[in-house]
């Protein structure tokens, strides 16, 4: 379980981006930071890990002041993954997914049998046995992003941070990077991930933390926190929320300037799911 | 890795804010440079008084001693500074603004190093060439070393600031030692040469003086006919293809301008470094960024400045003169280390 | 479905009875032998090759101890190879290795592959210290030449860090742009130095500055091997945390690796090679720079492999350098940090077209 108590978190000593904030974020279940551009997200989840030092207040992992801990004991506690990595040119997807070992691994055992193994099985949990030996820079943006996943995954923890792990992937492999990190959410981890689509937020989270301005605005499940006078107070959007007919999850929809269109159909499966994909795609983009 | 560097102060105020305040500016600056001018000539190993200066200007007579030292020795010495602090101060200006890299100078990026190795080489093969001889092998070789950090840029579509500096330090290198290569060969014309790439402003004459003045001239007024375009592509190389501006044509004509200005330095007083790194960030800072006014107090500042530090490098050491090149890296130095830690974001 | 067999491009190392364990990538041994042969082909034409003539079977002959007591030259043979080419070669394939496996260090503590040893301002540091000893200090003898330059490269790289230390930490960034700084007024100190010097004294300074193994005999051996056989196993070891840092601070930080820390301890271990191998012959460039890069290009850049491969490009490289630089334009000699230069920068534009980054 993580807590940040009274956590004030600031870039180079200059202005306060996260101001005093207090948050739980509950074991084994799925949350998302969400929130306009600045509002501070990003930056909370760094001072979450141990990527940025706080300039008030703390964080616990257990109970534990994650700065008083070992880094290597934290770094077998806790994962992150942060915004549009870079691997070294040439670096094979084993090559990649092996470092992930690293706060297992000392002087002496650079790669034992156990590290072999995890990395193995992460290899084939995230479906990438077949690319292990090609370059991480040669593979499509959603492999490459499971490959990264997959890192994180030798790394063992029962904790995982992701920073905006869709960012830059197209609409199918957002969708199966969110499924990837849902199973291993299914197995255990707990998973907190900065995602700026809050529709996904809301289709995959247990529990959605709204930032404006460094603090927290709303806190809670997607039914509760998805409404329109919390998108309007966080994203200064007007926008009308329903239930989402293929997942029954809150489905937030902006209202613009522009003239709604006569509608001609309104869902190709009449609710009836034919491949979860697919069907996601169309009823939502109608 | 990106390194994002704060290259227009966006949080700063220019100092003149009012564009009235611009041209006076301009005028003040000419005039502080009148004055450093006058007081640099009344400096050197046996000080002479203005009064002395001003007659030996308008009424020249051969027989005063003083006279003949004003007209051939210091007149032309400080007449060189000026040229080649202005020229200098501009192509880094030009630089600066092309390539968006508050780091660039031809120092850093090799250029002068480049336009130095051609002159050795010339003064190696030809013995003692004539002035054109040098001022052609110093335009030849700033070009190609201009040409080398161009296609850097131009092949890593937008090398980062780091990635440029880094090439022009290998540049430099390479260059550098291929000059060593011959200077160990020939004690002869290390003798005559090493004075020179030290950067050094004694000794220059009205000869090569009328022979590089002409390219710096070219190369400043072709500065300041396209310093609007510079102010655009100083915008971004993608905003001002959006806004019609044949990205290309500038590039090359600013090259151009560039090889001229530091060629041509390098041909009258050979390699000074960080005039160009130091000076433009001078001239944004009271000025903004609107390349039009940048230029022009570039020009006037970087004359001011190697002026001064031509004068300091005179009486540091007396009687022995420091290169000017020396001097200024002393000065300009600190000056990147300045920049280096404040400026620029990981 | 189609089985799903892992393709194995590792060789993974675990002695049994030792709790000892590390993994290779497959190339590496190949490569290793291929450049060890190589490097020993060139030693021979390179013992081989000078103004005393012998065939290269006296050469093999006599390095392995073989040749014949009673042959009519052996004393000049033994002379020839032991007192005067062997050290020499031995020095610049040392050399060569020290400031390869240094490179490999600053390229991937930088991130950034156009990197090389003397970033931090180390040859420059020594460069100075050098030519004020040659040019300046006359009543100081140049055997202590060796000790300024290495103090005037530790020193110089002590004042970079220093300066880009900032709010607890000394960002790649700021290494790189200070170290060019330093360097460039160290430099215009050494110019003005060459400049007023006695004309003598300068072309001496001008050689020790390019890089030159001439007259290098087993002194100088055994002063790299005693630096190297500390240091290399050591930027071995932290092959590991190379690889960490070459996936960016905040990954690393996120392995638990200590970053400031290790970069620090890279770092020394980085400027002492370089030191080392500076003292010894001058300031060779573009090794550093090109040999990580052949390395990675042969074994891919996992530093467990690339490292130990990186010391036998760089040590391959020198030796062939020196060779080329007595062979040009013989009797005379061409300084080996010539060479380097003239390889260097072809290879470094070639890298510059394929860097599209």
């Amino acid at each position: 379980m993580i807590q940040a108590e009274n956590l004030s978190l600031s870039y180079d000593g200059g202005t306060t981006v996260v101001h005093q904030l207090s948050l739980t974020l509950i074991a084994g279940q799925i949350t998302a930071l969400v929130g306009a551009n600045g509002c501070g997200k990003s930056t909370l989840l760094r001072g979450l890990s141990r990527l940025l030092k706080p300039s008030y207040g703390a964080v616990y992992l257990d109970g534990q002041d994650i700065h008083a801990l070992k880094a290597k004991d934290l770094a077998r506690k806790l994962g992150i993954l942060p915004q549009a990595p870079t691997a070294p040119e040439g670096l094979t997807v084993h090559e990649l997914v092996a470092q992930g070992r690293y706060p297992h691994q000392n002087w002496f055992q650079q790669w034992s049998a156990l590290d072999e193994q995890i990395v193995t099985e992460a290899l084939e949990q995230t479906n990438l046995t077949l690319f292990a030996d090609r370059p991480v820079d040669t593979l499509s943006g959603g492999q490459r992003q499971r490959a990264w996943i997959a890192m994180a995954l030798a790394q063992q923890t029962d904790v995982l941070l992701l920073d905006e792990p869709t960012t830059y992937l197209d609409l199918a492999h957002q969708i199966d990077v969110l499924d990837l990190l849902a199973e291993l959410n299914e197995q255990g981890r707990t998973i907190v991930m900065v995602l700026h689509d809050l529709n996904q937020a809301a289709r995959y989270a247990d529990t959605i933390v709204a930032l404006r301005g460094g603090q927290i605005v709303a806190q809670g499940a997607p039914d509760e926190v998805i409404t329109p006078e919390n998108i309007l107070q966080v994203f200064g959007l007007d926008a009308d929320v329903i239930v989402d007919p293929v997942t029954g999850t809150p489905l937030c929809l902006p209202i613009g300037r522009r003239k709604p269109r006569k509608a001609k159909i309104t869902s190709y499966t009449n609710g009836k799911l034919k491949h979860p994909i697919s069907a996601s795609i169309e009823a939502v983009g109608e | 890795m990106s390194t994002r560097v704060k290259h227009f102060s966006s949080n700063r105020t220019r100092i003149l804010s009012s564009r009235a305040l611009l041209l006076p500016g301009l005028f003040i600056a000419l005039i502080l440079l009148m004055a450093c001018l006058l007081w640099s000539i009344t400096l050197g190993a046996a000080d002479i008084t203005p009064q002395v200066v001003y007659d030996s200007l308008f009424h020249f007579d051969e027989t005063i001693f003083d006279h003949l030292i004003i007209q051939t020795v210091r007149l032309p010495r400080v007449l060189a500074g000026v040229i080649v602090g202005a020229a200098l101060a501009v192509a880094g200006a030009i630089m600066q603004g092309l390539t968006r890299n508050p780091l660039a100078d031809s120092g850093i990026l090799g250029i002068n190093a480049g336009a130095a190795f051609a002159v050795v080489l010339v003064a190696y093969l030809l013995g003692s060439a004539s002035l054109t001889a040098y001022s052609v092998a110093a335009l030849i070789g700033a070009g190609l070393a201009a040409g080398f950090v161009y296609g850097i840029g131009a092949i890593s579509g937008g090398a980062s600031p780091l990635r440029l500096t880094l090439a022009g330090v290998i540049l430099t290198a390479f260059v550098s030692s291929l000059t060593t290569a011959i200077l160990i060969q020939d004690q002869e014309t290390l003798e005559r040469i090493r004075f020179w790439t030290a950067g050094a402003l004694a000794g220059r004459d009205f000869a090569i003086i009328a022979q590089t003045a002409p390219l710096i001239a070219v190369g400043m007024v072709g500065a300041m006919l396209i310093s609007r375009q510079i102010t655009t592509i100083s915008l971004g190389e993608d905003v001002a293809k959006g806004l019609g501006q044949n990205t290309l044509m500038i590039k090359i004509t600013a090259g151009v301008l560039v090889v001229l200005l530091s060629g041509g330095a390098v041909a009258l007083a050979g390699p000074i470094g960080f005039v160009g790194l130091v000076i433009p960030h001078i001239a944004r800072f009271f000025v903004g960024v609107d390349y039009r006014w940048v230029i022009p107090y570039s020009a006037v500042i970087g004359a001011i400045l190697v002026t001064l530090a031509d004068m300091a490098a005179r009486i540091a050491l007396r009687p022995l003169e420091v290169p000017v090149g020396v001097m200024m890296a002393l000065v300009g130095a600190p000056f990147f280390i300045y920049l280096a830690r404040w400026k620029v974001k990981r | 479905m189609a089985e799903r067999r892992l393709h194995r491009t590792w060789i993974a190392v675990r002695p049994r009875r030792v709790p000892f364990s590390f993994k290779l990538d497959r190339r590496v041994p190949l490569m290793a032998a291929l450049l060890l042969f190589f490097t020993f082909i060139v030693l021979i034409m390179s013992i081989n090759h000078g103004a005393y003539h012998m065939t290269p079977l006296d050469v093999v002959q006599t390095l392995t101890g073989t040749l014949p007591a009673d042959h009519p030259d052996y004393r000049n043979f033994v002379l020839v190879v032991h007192t005067f080419r062997l050290p020499r070669i031995l020095v610049a394939f040392l050399v060569g290795a020290a400031l390869a496996v240094s490179g490999a260090i600053m390229q991937a503590i930088t991130r950034n592959p156009l990197a090389e040893p003397g970033i931090l301002g180390v040859t420059a540091g020594a460069g100075l210290a050098a030519v004020i000893l040659i040019v300046w200090l006359h009543e100081v003898s140049l055997t202590i030449l060796p000790l300024v330059a290495f103090v005037g490269a530790i020193l110089t790289a002590a004042v970079v860090y220093f300066l880009a230390w900032k709010q607890g930490s000394a960002s790649p960034v700021r290494l790189i742009l200070i170290g060019v700084a330093i360097a460039s007024i160290l430099g215009s100190i050494t110019t003005f130095s060459l400049v007023f010097g006695q004309i003598n004294d300068v072309q001496q300074a001008y050689v020790w500055l390019t890089g030159s193994v001439y007259g290098r005999n087993w002194d100088h051996v055994r002063a790299l091997v005693l630096w190297m056989s500390v240091l290399m196993p050591l930027a071995f070891f932290g092959a590991r945390s190379l690889n960490a840092l070459n996936l960016g601070d905040e990954i690393a930080t996120g392995f638990g690796v200590r970053v400031e820390r290790q970069r620090a301890l890279l770092l020394v271990i980085s400027v002492g090679l370089t030191a080392a191998a500076v003292t010894v012959a001058g300031t060779i460039g573009f090794v550093g720079l090109i040999a990580p890069h052949i390395t990675r290009r042969l074994v891919g850049p996992a530093h467990e492999g690339m490292l130990p491969i990186t010391a036998l490009v760089g040590g391959a490289l020198l030796v062939l350098a020196d060779l080329i630089g007595r062979w040009v334009i013989a009797p005379s000699e061409l300084p080996i940090g010539i060479i380097t230069a003239l390889i260097g920068a072809p290879y470094f534009l070639f890298l510059l077209v394929r860097y599209r980054k």
